[in-house]
């Protein structure tokens, strides 16, 4: 091996590609596990994949978490081979699955897995696959979002299948129950914690792999993200200083909103500082700060240059992205971007942000304006979901304060036993990517 | 914590007593409530100091433990709760009516409908407090695998016969307990914070005196001074003169008075057995019941206040009206209560140790679903609580200003008017999203279509179900100009989740099926620790 094949992203990416498709397809063990940094290709390797196993005359079945993730994985299929037949088993509901899958000619629809039967390919939910009964299992299955999934959604399906392969983002949010299970805490199979939690507990033996390279986070924001998030399993960008740009056509008027944008235009990272205070989750100044920085954006002829092609290609409203940490906030955000005329801008929470990629995102710090720091607001993942959804640049709002709030506040959950401690907590992430962000701060007083 | 309660909270905290959060009662209350006061031994968990007991108000059963490191003495204290508890459960348990269960028939596999008993009511247990519930818990689990003289003539100490079964209930009702909206087992602190916000916050709502004092403080009191009093007063000895709900007691009190107490009564007892002829064991078998009697008379000073503060909380939530859907709940209590009786007739082992994987995730499910009901059906009983979900942008009421007729495409054009909603709520409504009325007591399902007027104040929305099969909608099933309408975003009623595997079916990622558990686990072997 060459130097130039471990400094390669592409050359450590395909080895270990490589290494997963060898387990899956020809691998004694009755699962293997992937690990997928933010943006790492995991649905590029779900469809090679299925493809793979398909070609090689396996019947394959996919569970994935949501009908959006399943859609996709289905047009994803359809895009790399129109001929393969696939079976989407979908709900009895109204609009159980996206119009689109109705172009493709390979596509069966339908409520009943025994209609799907024989298909190369059967992909669904697995709220959806749990209702399935009495057929013969697969012989293999790829479960998408593996750490998303709860451990008793894998208790309801694994049946259906004999072996399977697992891929999901550890560093994303758990999956959560609505009720208290501390009774079950520290089980093996406690149904609250997530489906590989309890898949390796019980076959430790398992091959696990990892995916080395972030395609989508940019040389800027990959070390941040590696660090405070996988410090035990680092990953680095698949691009290099340089590769990214982002350029405007208007100069910044000095204001906060534009002086923050240029800031982060420069280093991939922004930090618009409001003067401390304490306020509701709907603080309406750091409300229309976002708004304000979004409208700035639009308004300044953003364009980005990377690898994907030769030319600039304009920052439009739909590669922009809004992320908070409650609804009522992304509710709070949403009319006052119209307010300030702007449509077509994606303004969500954390959970629905997971998997989805933008090339700016504009962040409400979840702890901006807290008298407290609870478990919620300090959970690792809520904040490397935020962190971790750009291509180009995160521009962070935040009152003052915050890291003083930190430490006001450390972690005062009891501790389970028999519960796998997750490295790093929530305070500890949160404090790494602060000292970043103070580096890319830009004061405001709206 | 939502807006509403945070608000409700300021504004009891301005008017210095607590705010009502509820307009009826959300939970059953029996006419004949089980009231349970342990108090529990510091420094030994599981080890009961005494308890009030009973079903009458007004005389309740005191037992005690003198020493309650006697592992002889605690039997013999168990073996009484048990004769106040389980007559008072059995007396349930024999009166039904019968029912219709839905199974599946193990031949054909259908769901059929199976003749079955319900109880016709059921028990219900109140402790003062949350961490009574846990020590309910804590008890159930010390004494349902207990083995009597008569199951195991080996047993070193055997257990009095009815205390393994005594555990079986109080497991039951514990674990009950954590099935939202039951009311098997109350905790009277979680009652009274569900219907009243204080000026405290949650963990000082916690201390049963305290909260009371907010809701219902002494005339002339604000309530706020009333709460300091019952948290911090104290006596010329040191003594709180609200003494807490237990079951842990006060430090001061176990230092000054009940450690020199239970100290003469071990002298008092060694003293007896030292006696060297009748007329002496006589005279310290006196000075023993004295002793005995010195405690009995620390433990009811401690627990008699709070005694009659649980029945005066009982008061304050019986003068609220029940709240529509608590009856079904209670329903549900009373299969729980059935299905519990019919195991122990059936002659099935206690509660395992821990839930198996499928009975975790099972159980899980479940409370996720009860939680998802509960919210809906208090929203839907009460309008202060469905305000706050409006406040939330979880539901919205209005006046419908316009009724449109349309239908669907296809080849039988069904009924989907378009009603027209005059709104001051702002609902998080995303793009076709549904939302929900309640017509006759069943949810009629709408689609948002969209905002009209300058400011948004009108809701646009499409009628999806419930006018009946014909091309005209059914008399009364679509709104009509001028109804005041209260449409939510969340559904009314849940789904049930599709079923699990069979224990024995448990899969490879979930360890495979659980090994043959033992008929009835053995208890932990006695070490010399526990026979001090």
């Amino acid at each position: 091996m060459t130097a130039d094949a471990v400094l390669d992203p592409g050359a450590a990416a395909t080895r270990a590609t490589d290494a997963i498709l060898r387990d899956t397809l020809h691998g004694t063990a009755r699962g293997v596990v992937v690990d997928s940094p933010p943006g790492a290709g995991k649905s590029t390797l779900v469809v090679r994949a299925a493809l793979e196993l398909a070609s090689a005359g396996r019947p394959l079945m996919i569970i994935a978490q949501t009908n959006a993730q399943v859609d996709d994985l289905v047009i994803r299929l359809a895009e790399k081979d129109a001929d393969l037949p696939v079976g989407r088993l979908h709900s009895s509901d109204s609009d159980p699955y996206d119009k689109a899958l109705d172009e493709l000619p390979n596509v069966r629809k339908s409520t009943k897995a025994a209609d799907l039967a024989g298909l190369d390919v059967v992909i669904s939910t697995a709220a959806k696959w749990a209702h399935v009964k009495g057929v013969e299992p697969w012989r293999h299955a790829i479960v998408d979002e593996a750490y998303q999934m709860r451990s008793d959604a894998l208790l309801a399906v694994a049946g259906l299948f004999e072996r399977a392969l697992f891929v999901g983002d550890p560093g994303q949010l758990d999956p959560f129950a609505i009720v208290g299970s501390e009774q079950w805490a520290g089980l093996s199979y406690d149904p609250s914690a997530s489906a590989v939690t309890t898949l390796l507990a019980h076959n430790p033996e398992l091959p696990q792999h990892r995916l080395p390279v972030s395609w989508r986070l940019p040389a800027s924001a990959a070390p941040l993200v590696s660090d405070a998030f996988y410090p035990f399993t680092p990953f680095r960008s698949g691009t290099g200083h340089g590769d990214r740009r982002l350029g405007f056509a208007v100069p910044s008027d000095g204001s906060g909103p534009d002086r923050v944008i240029d800031e982060a235009a420069e280093s991939g990272w922004g930090l618009l500082e409001l003067p401390a205070r304490h306020t509701p989750r709907t603080d309406p100044e750091a409300v229309r700060a976002v708004a304000r920085v979004v409208r700035r954006l639009l308004d300044r002829g953003g364009a980005a240059t990377s690898e994907r092609s030769e030319e600039p290609v304009p920052l439009t409203a739909d590669r922009i992205a809004v992320g908070t940490a409650h609804r009522d906030q992304a509710a709070a955000v949403r009319s006052a971007l119209a307010e300030l005329g702007v449509a077509d801008v994606v303004v969500d929470t954390a959970n629905r942000l997971q998997g989805r990629e933008y090339d700016v995102t504009v962040v409400l710090h979840p702890l901006s304006g807290r008298p407290d720091a609870t478990a919620f607001h300090l959970e690792t993942g809520r904040l490397c979901v935020l962190a971790s959804r750009h291509r180009h640049a995160c521009i962070v709002v935040c009152r003052a304060g915050v890291s003083e709030l930190l430490d006001d506040h450390p972690s005062t959950e009891p501790v389970q036993l028999g519960v796998t401690v997750k490295f790093p907590d929530g305070w500890e992430a949160n404090h790494s990517v602060l000292a970043v962000l103070a580096e890319h701060r830009v004061g405001w007083r709206p | 914590m939502s807006l509403m309660s945070t608000l409700a909270r300021l504004e009891a905290v301005s008017t210095g007593r607590a705010q009502p959060t509820a307009t009826v009662r959300h939970r059953h209350l029996s006419a004949h409530p089980l009231v349970f006061v342990p108090l529990t031994t510091a420094g030994e968990a599981g080890a009961p100091l005494g308890a009030l007991v009973g079903t009458d108000r007004d005389a309740p059963r005191l037992l005690v433990v003198p020493q309650p490191r006697d592992r002889d003495l605690r039997f013999v204290f168990l073996a009484e709760l048990a004769d106040v508890v389980l007559p008072y459960v059995d007396a349930y348990a024999d009166v039904v009516e019968p029912a219709e269960r839905g199974e599946t028939d193990p031949e054909t596999g259908k769901r059929v409908k199976v003749e079955v008993e319900l109880c016709a009511d059921a028990p219900q247990l109140i402790v003062p407090s949350r961490t009574g519930i846990d020590f309910v818990r804590l008890l159930g689990r010390s004494m349902r695998f207990r083995r009597t003289a008569e199951q195991d003539p080996e047993a070193p100490h055997p257990a009095p016969p009815r205390v393994p079964l005594l555990g079986r209930w109080l497991t039951h009702f514990g674990e009950r307990a954590r099935v939202p909206g039951s009311s098997l087992l109350l905790a009277l602190t979680d009652l009274l914070s569900r219907h009243w916000a204080t000026g405290q916050s949650g963990v000082e709502d916690q201390h049963l005196g305290s909260l009371l004092a907010w809701i219902d403080p002494p005339q002339g009191q604000s309530g706020e001074a009333a709460a300091r009093w019952a948290e911090l007063a104290r006596d010329a000895e040191g003594q709180l003169l609200c003494p807490p709900a237990g079951p842990a007691t006060d430090p001061a009190f176990d230092n000054k008075l009940l450690a020199p107490a239970i100290e003469r009564y071990d002298r008092a007892r060694l003293a007896l057995a030292a006696a060297e002829d009748g007329m002496e064991a006589d005279d310290r078998l006196g000075a023993l019941t004295a002793a005995e009697r010195e405690i009995r008379a620390l433990v009811e000073s401690r627990t008699r206040p709070t005694w009659d503060a649980v029945w005066h909380g009982l008061d304050l939530l019986r003068a609220l009206p029940e709240g529509a859907h608590a009856a079904d709940r209670w329903t549900r209590d009373r299969w729980s209560f059935t299905g519990h009786r019919d195991r122990i007739v059936a002659g099935e082992p206690p509660q395992p140790r821990i839930d198996d994987a499928v009975i975790a995730a099972n159980k899980l499910a479940a409370r996720e679903r009860e939680q998802a009901r509960l919210d809906a059906q208090e929203a839907l009983d009460d309008p202060l609580v469905m305000a706050g979900r409006r406040l939330a942008g979880e539901a919205f009421a209005g006046e419908v200003v316009e009724v449109v007729m349309a239908y669907s495409e296809g080849k039988r054009p069904s009924p989907r008017p378009l009603v027209t909603v005059r709104t001051q709520d702002r609902p998080h409504l995303g793009e076709r999203a549904k939302v929900y009325r309640s017509l006759g007591g069943k949810p009629q399902t709408a689609e948002f279509v969209g905002y009209e007027g300058a400011d948004g104040a009108l809701v646009v929305l499409r009628i999806m179900d419930k006018m009946g099969r014909g091309k005209e909608p059914e008399e009364g099933s679509v709104p009509e100009k001028g109804d005041l309408l209260c449409f939510t975003l969340f559904e009314h009623d849940q789904r049930g989740g599709a079923k699990l595997p069979d224990p024995e079916e448990t899969p490879w990622t979930h360890g495979g099926p659980p090994g043959e558990p033992d008929a009835v686990p053995l208890p932990d072997p006695v070490t010399a620790e526990d026979v001090l």
